[in-house]
This record gives structure tokens, sequence and C-alpha cells, in this order.
């Protein structure tokens, strides 16, 4: 077991600077995960740490030793797993399971007994002796996830294992490998663009964008305290809202955030708590079962056309009718400030 | 019957009579080629003389007299098994070389690659009448004039960049994870490539061999340009030299010669259909 050291990678294809100075340090046994929209360098980051792409500057340590040179992937002690599983469609699900171990000229006897072990585990036992194309999505993904486990790898590296499931699976399936890495406790990068993904599984998250690291922390780190507007309106569904006030009390060129989930109706405060009154203008009250949400928008504002979201738990019974306006509150913890000109935060 | 029943019936008898109707075009030639290898002489040579004779049947029974002609009094066994070495050594030359060739342009080379396999095919292009008289020169610099050993020389200059290129367009389709997912399970980039890829492209060699099969079975120029003695001479040569005698085509033992040549390869080509058309990584990648 192993953790992992980058220092200021970066891996530029021509004008594109895919991964941009990233330093990260990933803790023996740890569970991080890259999180990111398509294009932010995440696969990059995590396809430089396999070997499979040759940084153009940096260092990556794997266990206390340096393995960006020509160090090939198959002596890293990593093991992977691609979203698409790529598992050998001429081999049945054994032999691909079997064939890291087949590389290094494990005993037959050995490679029975580990192939058995890791398919009991996924619990895929019964299709040992079928080909991949025989398989459901869920079925393949067991036996790539089996596959990487056979290795006993330093670190495993999964590039979004889940996208291709169908989101019933995808929950299970996430409580499948979060309770394995747990067991094994191997260090685990896993990238992914879903939010819910990164929030669930990761010990800690790291919020990419353009090739450069925006955020680490653990999941409640960067959901409450976001280092930027970025990472505020990334992460969260919805978003947090961002306002352009012109409140004398605050230094100019200072947004206000808070997640709808803090933005209430003022009845719902006792009179003691200290909140930020606002007159909310409702447009649309979309009803989700289990929430509300309520599109509208905010006088107070800078820009009062900008739609302020607020997202009310089914417990809170209230009618909101639509195209009136209504006495909200965020509570004042709950405010965040950030600077309009760079979005980085503000601590006031 | 409903509509919809009715509807559905008519769309299969279309499609049925699409499908008969492309039988047809297909199988007609080799109807044709069949009867008139088998049919008499007085049969064949009728001509627009007499309105009320049948083209398509036999009017008098079978003969065997054009057989006895191609096999008697033609080299055509030889022939036979000259294009047989011609087309072996051709085709082990074409996958030798544009296999790799294809798989190191398309995986290993970046995006020089792309713009190479351009480059390569072009030279595709160039039309034989072209080159034949700069290639004569080569060949007779190289003492080869008149002998087996030039056409396996020049045939895989046409073979090799339109084969490469296929190569490249058909591991286009191969996720290369599969052969990332390789190396980091243990093995090196070259064991992958001779260990793992070739599985994986197995469908690709075939569409490459049937390819080179069917250029080296149907030249004619470089044949003709090469190729002086008639002992020395391929099928798709020797046949229209001995049987189309100055304006006398031999019609029943040239179509003999195109059966009997024909056959094997349609059989041939029949079993190797369904790996063309396989998905060969469906279930490989992706749900």
């Amino acid at each position: 077991m192993a953790g992992v050291e980058i220092r200021n990678l970066r891996k530029h294809f021509a004008e594109l600077h895919a991964v941009d100075g990233v330093d990260l340090s990933i803790r023996d046994g740890e569970f991080l995960v890259l999180l990111g929209s398509s294009g932010s360098g995440k696969t990059t980051l995590l396809r430089m740490i396999a070997g499979l792409e040759r940084p153009t500057s940096g260092e990556i340590h794997i266990g206390g030793e340096r393995v960006d040179g020509d160090v090939p992937p198959r002596a890293r002690g990593i093991a992977m797993v691609f979203q698409s599983y790529a598992l050998y469609p001429h081999r049945t699900v054994f032999q691909n399971i079997a064939f890291p171990l087949e590389a290094v000229r494990t005993p037959r006897q050995q490679i029975e007994e580990k192939v058995r072990w890791a398919a009991e585990m996924f619990s895929i036992s019964r299709y040992l002796d079928r080909y991949p194309r025989q398989l459901s999505g869920g079925e393949r993904q067991r036996v790539a996830l089996c596959r990487a486990l056979v290795r006993d790898p330093k670190v495993f590296l999964l590039d979004e294992p889940l996208a291709n499931l169908d989101a019933k699976l995808r929950n299970t399936a996430r409580d499948d490998l979060k309770r394995l890495q747990r067991r094994i406790q191997t260090t685990t990068v896993y990238v992914t663009h879903d939010q819910v993904e990164a929030m669930g599984l990761g010990d800690r998250i790291v919020v990419m964008e353009r090739g450069k690291v925006r955020q680490v922390g653990t999941p409640q780190d960067v959901y409450e305290d976001p280092v930027d507007t970025f990472v505020a309106t990334f992460v969260g569904q919805p978003p947090m809202n961002l306002l352009d006030l012109r409140d004398p009390s605050l230094p100019p060129g200072t947004l206000l955030g808070f997640r709808p989930e803090h933005f209430l109706p003022r009845s719902g405060f006792g009179p003691g708590e200290d909140v930020r009154g606002f007159r909310f203008s409702v447009r649309r009250v979309e009803y989700l079962g289990s929430d509300r949400y309520v599109y509208g928008s905010v006088s107070e504002s800078d820009t009062p056309d900008a739609t302020v979201i607020a997202k009310l738990p089914g417990t809170i019974a209230l009618a909101i009718p639509e195209g009136e306006t209504h006495e909200f509150a965020v509570p004042r913890r709950a405010l965040r400030y950030f600077d309009a000109a760079t979005g980085l935060r503000r601590r006031l | 019957m409903t509509r919809r029943d009715l509807r559905r019936a008519l769309k299969r008898t279309g499609l049925y009579a699409a499908a008969l109707g492309f039988m047809l075009f297909a199988g007609f030639p080799f109807y044709w080629m069949l009867i008139t290898a088998f049919k008499q002489n007085r049969d064949l040579y009728v001509g627009a003389s007499d309105l009320s004779h049948v083209p398509w049947i036999f009017n008098d029974p079978p003969t065997l007299e054009h057989v006895r002609l191609l096999f008697g009094q033609t080299d055509f066994p030889r022939w036979v098994l000259n294009t047989l070495v011609v087309v072996v050594a051709v085709v082990a030359i074409t996958v030798a070389v544009a296999v790799p060739a294809g798989y190191s342009l398309a995986r290993l080379a970046g995006r020089w690659g792309e713009r190479m396999g351009m480059g390569i095919f072009f030279t595709y292009l160039i039309p034989p009448t072209l080159l034949f008289v700069p290639f004569s020169r080569l060949i007779s610099l190289l003492g080869l004039q008149n002998s087996l050993g030039s056409l396996i020389l020049i045939y895989p200059t046409m073979t090799i960049p339109f084969c490469t290129w296929l190569v490249m367009g058909f591991l286009r389709s191969v996720p290369w994870e599969i052969e990332e997912q390789a190396m980091i399970d243990g093995y090196s980039r070259l064991a992958v490539i001779l260990r793992v890829a070739p599985r994986l492209i197995v469908p690709g060699i075939l569409t490459v061999i049937v390819f080179t099969f069917t250029l080296v079975m149907q030249e004619f120029v470089y044949a003709l340009t090469f190729i002086s003695s008639v002992e020395k001479m391929t099928v798709s040569l020797g046949v229209p030299i001995a049987l189309v005698r100055g304006d006398v085509y031999h019609w029943g033992a040239l179509m003999a010669a195109a059966l009997f040549t024909s056959i094997p390869l349609a059989v041939v080509y029949n079993l190797f259909i369904d790996r063309f058309i396989q998905g060969f990584t469906m279930g490989a990648v992706k749900g």
C-alpha cells in the first residue's frame, strides 16, 4: 500500500494545457475523487498516474518511488478500471480476471484460487465461463473491478466506472465500491463528473477546472466552504445562489452566496435567529416530491432579473403562490462572500 | 387482418422482392457462365438468326468439350498453380508489412500517423498504366523479367498502401483502451502488440487477405508487361491470351476457366463473410 505524490505536474497537447501545474498529495489508503466537467483534465491526470500519458513536466511518486520517467504502466503497481471496462472480448470472464496474473506467470493453481476468491467477492462466480458480450453492463463492470482487484495493486485508478450503468444500479454499485475499498484499504483515485458520486464516495474531493485544482477537501469542506464561485456553483444541486447586492455594509465588489436549501420563508425562522431577509418575487414553483424548487428573483439585487432558487423540503407545507412576492430569509451563518472580480472567497 | 398486419405483410413482401432482385442480379452471371461452359457450340452460336431459340437453357445436351479444350490444349492447370504461388507470396508480404505499418501509424505515431497514412494511400491512386514503364526498367535491372518473381515484387506496391490504410481505419473501430488495459495488467508494449493486438484485429487482417487475393487474381496489365512465356503466366493473363485467338473467342472454354477459378473463391468468401460483418469487439466496451 502506498500514497501518491504529485508535484507541479503538467501535460500540454500543443496549445492546450490539459493539466496545468497540479500539486496533490494522496494519502495511503485514501479514497480520493477527482471531480470536474469534461475537459477539466481529470482523466489526463489519472492517465499520467497510470503511465498511459507522459507528463510534459512535473513529478509523480507512488509509494515513495518516482515513476514519471520511464517506468511503464505495468511496473507502477497500479490497477485501472476504464469507463468502457476494456474487457478482452475473446476471453471468458475467468480468463479476463486471470489475465494480469498470467502476465506475471503466477502458478496455475494460485490463479484459480485468486480468481474464485475475487469472483466470490463480487458475486460473479456464476458467470466465469461466459464471454463479456453475454453479460449485462453491471456484470461487466464487476468483472473489470475483479480484474483490478486480483493484481493486489498499491493504487486503484478508476475512470468513471459507474457512468455506463443505469441510475438504479449505480446506487448499489457505489455502495459496493465504497464497502470494498474500506475493507481492502487500498489507495484509490476515482475520476467522475458526477458530484453525487464524488460526495458519496470520496474521503476527499479534488475539484478541477481547466487543468487546475480549484479546491481539495472533504465533501463537507467543498460543499460548505467553497474557495471560489466556480466550486460554489459546480458542487451542489441546484447550485449556490450568487447575488450582486448594493449593500453599503459590504465592501464594494462583493458577491453574496447562499445555498438554495438555506433560502427559506421567513416565517420558518424563530424571532431570535440572526437572519438576512429578502423580498423574493416568485416566478415558478417546481414540485419534486421530496422537495420544492422555487424560482424567482430578489429585488435588492444589482441585476434584478437574475434567477434565485430556493429549495424547500417537503416538511414545509406553506403555500407559495406563483407571481407573488414573499418574505424569505437566509441564516447569517450560511452566507458566503466572494470577490466579484476574481471569484475568490472573501472572509468578512 | 388488421391494417397494421397488412402493412407488415406488404413490407415483408417488398423486402423479399428486393432481396430476390439482388440475388438474381448477383447470381445471373454465374448461371450464364455455367451454361455457356457446358453448351455445345451449335447451341451457343445460334445468334439472332433463329428467333425461336431460347438462349438461357440447354437446347442440346450439355458437353464437356470446352472443359477438355481448357485442360487438354492449354496450360490452364499450370496457370492456376502460378496464380496460387503469386497470391500466397503477395498475401504473405502484404500482411507482414501492411498490418504492422497500419498498427504503428494508427496507435504509435500520434497526429502524424493519420497524415502519413493519407500520404501512403495516395500512392495507391497512381494508375498502373503510368507505372509499368519505370517498373519494367527496374525489373530488367533486377533480372526478373519473365518470372513470377517480378509479379511478387510489383503487386505489393499496390496492395500494401491500400491495406495499410485499411488496417488504420479498422483500428479506429477497436478501442485503444483494451490494449492500454493490457499494458497496465502486466504486458510491455511489445508484448501487447505481439500477443494482445493480433486477436483484436483478426477481422481487419482477413479483410486485407481478401482484398489482396482479389486484386492479384484479376490483375492483367503488369502480368502482360512482365510475363512472356506461356508456362509462366497467371490465370488472368493466360486464359484470354490462349482462348481469344484473333477475333475468335472460345466462349465455352473461357467461361469454363472463369467458372473453375471463381467457384472456389466464392466458397472461401462465404466461409469468411461472417467474420467481416461480425462486430468482433461488441461486448468489450460500453453497456
